[in-house]
């Protein structure tokens, strides 16, 4: 399984955390397409904490951690 | 132009007030604000003064943008020796105080000398009057707003130090408006030692009327307000979620201290983050003056509405201290604003005391009935009230900072500071350029002297590889040069997730009636952050002060994704040096001359 985090606006409508079946996707860009999340809505994507591109690969155990633009100080 | 070309000195030794008239061509050299401050107490000898005493000198200074009509202009900053670090201190404050100072015609304010009874300062325009302070004494710092509106006027804006700035606590704060402040480096025990407890400011203009050229300052803010819109970041995201929205990006990649830098990833951390704090308790977001941007929060704390936490407090509070009990850091964060606390240094000051209480240096019989326990929300509310209104000597040690606490306990490794001041919210392990500006900041550990964090984290304005060292060291400097020119100007930095060297250039110069390119721009933040280092070094500081901790550099993070990185500081400082024009530390003559420094020079 590949557990997926989504942050501030992402989680309208779709929830914090999920599990999706790491056979069902190739890469990160597809799990945010299963989403329904516009491409453009994810500014930073991690994957195991590092920041990846859609077309990165993705494999069972991994963590997808999506978020729209923030930042702070 | 940008300025009103008038400074006020006032010495409260001899209660004299003198009306000075502003440098402009220094001024424009420097811009304002913080380097303008710098350049004044470098050329009048602060740097050697003893910073509790009345040879210290306290600047309270806009920049030529403060109160514009443009993006985010309601800073101002004081610029005084720290007696935290005993180098320079230059804290930047937002609300609407410093606007105010600037709409009642001073580009600074200078206060020297010592009072001899507790003494506040009210400004009106062109007058300035001394008053008897005795009877706000003990009173915490949102009551004594409140005490001095009611007699002053609903128009008038107030500064204060709370119970900590007058028992010159050394990080006591100066706060404004209420919940701003101007809260690292204790300037407030600078303000306290010369028993000034509050200065009021009342305007009768209600905008800058001395701006060079008003509508080249227009387009400069059109574009720049499009910028700020546009972005993510800035048009709602900061808005929404406050600062706080850092907590889960940082956690999530493993460099969101925890337990005083032992961990690096908090398993709680969904529970202290933005996102909660916007679910259960925000009632809404705050805005300094003339900001857009609106990052600040007004949270409800057990019934009571008042300021909420920004990023640093929720983590030094939460994840630094084991804790992940929402509620409480946001009544600690009202605490440090009521006592006058900088909300970074006091939690991370607990957080290096908890960890002295596991290895059994501080003992259960020390701690007054309060163990410091990982975690004791009991412990961080009752420590920082007593940080911030010290009796007993551990609580005068904890109120001194983690330096000196564990320095006096004997293992000065376990306090995470850089040159005495608390390093903030971003483990240097994880993400190697916000070390290298950690380690040269010339205020001591800090994250808004060079937030690397944006093009390493943020990828803002470009995606840099956060574990890797190439090319950091030149980022840093650019960096670290642009903070001073923004900051000096009278922008809030948060500005410069949208807008880039170019958009403060064509403001500064429709203010300022200049002609500068950005690469000037850049050369003047040079500048600035060269004289820093020069007060720095008259002020006594030696090149190894210029370091990390040495848990970031030998201990490998121990958990989460970023587990077994290390900061490669040893090999990132000298290519600093290299891109500055140092050698061990410090400008050589010939930079000093390259920089029209050469009042600096041979120095
Ligand atoms: S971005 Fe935040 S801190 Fe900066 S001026 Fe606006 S409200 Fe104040």
């Amino acid at each position: 399984m590949i557990e997926v985090r989504l942050f501030a606006t992402l989680r309208e409508g779709r929830g914090k955390v999920m599990m999706l079946p790491a056979e069902s996707f190739k890469n990160a860009g597809e799990i945010i397409a299963y989403l329904d999340i516009p491409p453009e809505e994810v500014s930073i994507l991690l994957i195991n904490g590092f920041h990846n591109k859609p077309e990165s690969e993705v494999k069972d155990g991994d963590i997808v951690a999506l978020f729209p633009p923030v930042g702070g100080g | 132009m940008g300025y009103y070309e008038k400074i006020a000195r006032i010495n409260l030794t001899t209660g004299e007030i003198k009306t000075q008239k502003l440098d402009v061509e220094i001024a424009k050299k420097f811009i304002g604000g913080r380097g303008l401050g710098t350049k004044i107490l470098y050329d009048e000898g602060v740097a050697t003064a003893d910073p509790l005493s009345a040879e210290n000198k306290l600047v309270y200074i806009t920049g030529p943008l403060t109160g514009a009509a443009a993006p985010s202009t309601g800073r101002y900053m004081v610029v005084t020796k720290s007696p935290l670090t005993g180098m320079i201190a230059c804290s930047n404050s937002g609300g609407i105080w410093g606007q105010k100072l600037k709409y009642a015609g001073w580009d600074a304010v200078i206060v020297e000398g010592e009072a001899s009874e507790w003494t506040y300062i009210t400004i009106e325009d062109d007058k300035i009057e001394l008053h008897d302070a005795r009877e706000y004494l003990g009173v915490k710092s949102e009551a004594v707003d409140e005490m001095l509106k009611a007699k002053h006027g609903d128009n008038a804006s107030v500064l204060n130090i709370g119970p900590a700035g007058e028992k010159k606590v050394l990080l006591a704060a100066i706060m404004n408006d209420k919940d701003r402040a101007a809260g690292r480096s204790g300037v407030g025990a600078v303000m306290g030692s010369k028993k000034l407890k509050a200065i009021v400011v009342k305007a009768t203009r209600t905008k800058l009327d001395v701006i060079a050229d008003i509508d080249a300052l227009k387009a400069a803010t059109a574009r720049s307000m499009e910028l700020i819109r546009e972005n993510g970041v800035t048009g709602s995201g900061l808005r929404a979620y406050g600062t706080a929205v850092l907590v889960n990006i940082i956690n999530n990649i493993g460099s969101l201290p925890t337990k005083n830098w032992q961990e690096s990833y908090y398993e709680q951390g969904e529970d202290i983050s933005g996102e909660t704090l916007a679910e259960k308790y925000l009632v809404k977001p705050s805005a300094c003056a003339r900001c857009p941007v609106a990052c600040g929060r007004v949270v409800n704390i057990n019934g009571k509405i008042a300021g909420g936490p920004e990023y640093e407090p929720l983590w030094a509070y939460g994840a630094n201290c084991g804790n992940n009990d929402l509620n409480v850091i946001n009544e600690c964060n009202m605490l440090c604003n009521e006592y006058g606390l900088d909300a970074i240094s006091t939690p991370c000051t607990i957080a290096a005391a908890m960890e002295l209480y596991q290895r059994g240096a501080i003992k259960e019989e020390d701690c007054a009935g309060v163990p410091l326990e990982w975690g004791s929300t009991k412990a961080l509310i009752e420590w920082t009230k007593r940080m911030g209104d010290p009796e007993t000597e551990l609580d005068w040690l904890m109120s001194s900072g983690s330096a000196r606490l564990c320095e006096h306990f004997g293992m000065p490794e376990i306090s995470m500071s850089v040159k005495k001041q608390e390093m903030p919210a971003y483990d240097a392990r994880g993400v190697q350029g916000i070390g290298i500006t950690y380690a040269t900041s010339n205020r001591g550990g800090c994250h808004v002297r060079g937030y690397m964090i944006s093009p390493e984290v943020l990828g803002l304005p470009t995606q840099l590889d956060r574990t890797v060292t190439n090319e950091k060291a030149s980022w840093a400097k650019i960096f670290q040069d642009l903070t001073a020119v923004i900051d000096s100007m009278g922008h809030c930095l948060f500005t410069s997730f949208a807008m880039g060297a170019q958009e403060y250039t064509d403001l500064l110069n429709a203010a300022t009636g200049t002609n500068h390119t950005a690469e000037d721009v850049l050369e003047i933040g040079d500048r600035i952050y060269n004289i820093e280092r020069m007060f720095n070094k008259a002020a006594g500081m030696k090149p190894e002060d210029d370091k990390l901790p040495k848990r970031l550099i030998e201990e490998p993070i121990t958990n989460g994704p970023s587990k077994g990185m290390v900061s490669q500081l040893p090999l990132t400082l000298p290519e600093y040096y290299e891109a500055r024009g140092w050698v061990d530390a410090f400008p050589t003559d010939e930079t000093l001359k390259k920089l029209g420094l050469d009042e600096c020079v041979g120095k």
